[in-house]
């Protein structure tokens, strides 16, 4: 269904190069919400480029608040599943990249498999993710959970 | 106005904030700063007490007991409705239907006015609606034939009244409009157009959930044909909420739902319906609610509106004034005549950025579509974000607003 190559799909480093555990070690260092946040506007800042002709109906996450676009590849060869995600607002997108370095480059299985919920309990992401707040991060988990699922 | 100084005003206006005990605390280690009372209202202790005290000592189904704890909460419940009438100036109290609120109310004119109206005819429905004064009657257009009409707005967010002239014509059957702006803020001149409306005896369904936190209506003096409000915007409890109309247009309409209350007399043969307001209120009805309601119309009446509409004004001024100290922020809906509601951009921050960074200050607003994607569309904005101000505020919550707006636009650069 998505256009963009594997290879696009395969360049980005979150999920591969960089791991969850970049993350923690990061977040340690932050000590206020100031810094904290700082650090997911930098990551919002640098997520991969999203493809302009992916950001359609098909591919609009429901239920946020901002604008949400996610696409996913799965390859066969490697029994990986491939994510991109996208958004208009800043810190959706840094939040995006936790998820992608949690779920990105993962087989169907260890998606399926892994807690999200307690990965960012750690980072105290989980009143992101309540299903009350409009920013998207739930119907985003459920759309790759979904992926996985079909792909498993 | 007679001469209060600045000073009066404020010290007023915190001895009401003293009445709101979830005002006082903290949250993600801030003080709280509550600016989003134009999605609800919060509560007095007055209310509080009230809605505690008829569970304590007299909660009963209302209308139906045979016994002493029927009675009372008959009374309470009826004795709410006779608050709301004269809240509102209706004629009588048989005009006060209970809904959940608003979008209820809008639901049930839309149902009952479904026999009167037919293809072809015209329903107006201004640009800056809520959601709720929109679908009601897109679904009564689609199950009749009739055609909604947009009544549009100018760039400082007012209805253009020369439109108006254009749009209504004989096949004009109903004007929907709200009384005040959720998003802009804009006072509409009601009276006015209520007038223009009866020239060609189009029917008039006012949306009264943002005017009657801030003003007193008079549904006698508007002669409107419809309104409606909601209990948890004007410091009453959730779940609540009222719809007025005229007498003999309430008579003409089918009920809304069936069940108990609603009835006169129930066979299998045929069932007869109850009178006014019985008729449209069908079930069980929302009863500590609605005592919770008649108590924040007593604690809004028992309040010198006179001096906390100036420090409502005050609050707005002092925000507009500081609207200039954020490069790129400039506010939506510059209407003369306006509540104290700030619906505002800033360039290159999102305002779902903007709400969850002000959370992290204790600072809670709006952010989103507002459920007026129509006037969104209009400025071109997918959303915005929304300060609102009631009564409880206070000029230093103003500064704090400022101060972390300031604060996030230097996380972003
Ligand atoms: C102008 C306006 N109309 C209608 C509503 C709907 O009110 P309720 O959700 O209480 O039915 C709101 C509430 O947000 C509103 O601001």
């Amino acid at each position: 269904m998505t256009s963009p190559s594997l290879e696009s799909f395969k360049s980005n480093p979150l999920g591969s190069e960089t791991t969850i555990e970049d993350i923690y070690d990061a977040f340690e260092f932050l000590d206020d919400w100031e810094e904290r946040y700082g650090y997911i506007i930098d990551l919002g800042k640098s997520l991969p480029e999203f493809p302009e002709s992916e950001r359609t109906e098909d591919n609009y996450v429901h239920g946020c608040q901002s604008q949400v676009w996610l696409i996913h590849k799965f390859d066969a060869d490697t029994n990986k599943l491939y994510l991109m995600i996208d958004s208009d607002a800043i810190i959706v997108k840094g939040l995006a990249a936790i998820v992608l370095v949690t779920l990105n480059a993962k087989t169907p299985q260890e998606i399926i498999d892994l807690d999200v919920e307690a990965a960012f309990e750690k980072i105290d992401l989980m009143r992101h993710i309540s299903p009350t707040r409009g920013n998207g991060l739930r119907a985003m988990l459920e759309l790759i959970k979904k992926a996985a699922a079909e792909n498993s | 106005m007679s001469a209060m100084t600045a000073q009066e005003i404020q010290e007023i206006a915190l001895k009401a904030r003293a009445d709101f005990p979830i005002l006082n605390q903290d949250v993600n280690g801030k003080p709280l700063v509550y600016l989003d009372s134009a999605a609800s209202s919060q509560k007095p202790q007055q209310v509080i007490d009230a809605m505690t005290a008829y569970y304590h000592s007299d909660n009963a189904n209302v209308h139906r007991g045979a016994h002493i704890l029927g009675d009372r909460a008959t009374a309470a419940f009826e004795g709410a409705r006779d608050k709301v009438k004269s809240y509102l100036n209706a004629p009588a109290r048989e005009q006060i239907i209970w809904t959940k609120g608003t979008t209820e109310a809008m639901n049930l004119v839309a149902h009952g006015l479904t026999p009167q109206i037919e293809a072809g005819d015209e329903i107006i429905v201004t640009r800056m609606e809520h959601h709720a004064n929109i679908v009601p009657w897109q679904m009564l257009a689609e199950r009749t034939g009739a055609v909604i009409k947009v009544w549009e707005i100018n760039e400082h967010g007012e209805l253009l009244m020369d439109q108006l002239d254009e749009l209504l014509n004989p096949n004009t059957k109903l004007l929907c409009f709200t009384h005040v702006s959720n998003v802009l803020g804009t006072i509409n001149p009601a009276n006015e157009i209520i007038a223009k409306a009866k020239s060609v005896n189009a029917l008039t369904v006012l949306d009264g959930a943002q005017a009657t936190p801030h003003f007193a209506v008079d549904v006698q003096d508007l002669d409107c044909d419809f309104y409606a409000f909601s209990s948890h915007k004007i410091f009453g409890p959730t779940g609540i909420g009222v719809l007025y109309g005229k007498r003999d247009l309430l008579e003409a309409m089918p009920p809304y739902q069936g069940g108990g209350e609603m009835i006169e007399r129930v066979s299998f043969e045929g069932t007869t319906y109850n009178q006014l307001p019985y008729k449209f209120e069908a079930g069980t009805p929302a009863i500590g609610e609605a005592v919770g309601l008649g108590t924040a119309i007593d604690y809004i009446q028992s309040l010198d509106r006179e001096a906390l509409d100036a420090h409502e004004a005050a609050l707005m001024a002092h925000a507009i004034k500081l609207i200039e100290t954020i490069p790129g922020m400039s506010m939506i809906g510059t209407a003369e005549n306006k509540v104290p509601v700030m619906s505002f951009k800033i360039e290159g921050l999102h305002p779902s950025d903007i709400g969850m960074l002000l959370d992290q200050q204790g600072i809670g607003i709006r952010t989103g579509h507002h459920c007026a994607m129509p006037l969104m569309e209009k400025f071109g904005l997918p959303g915005c974000a929304r300060a609102s101000f009631a009564f409880y505020n206070t000029h230093e919550e103003v500064d704090q607003l400022f101060a972390a707006l300031a604060k996030i636009q230097r996380m972003f650069a």
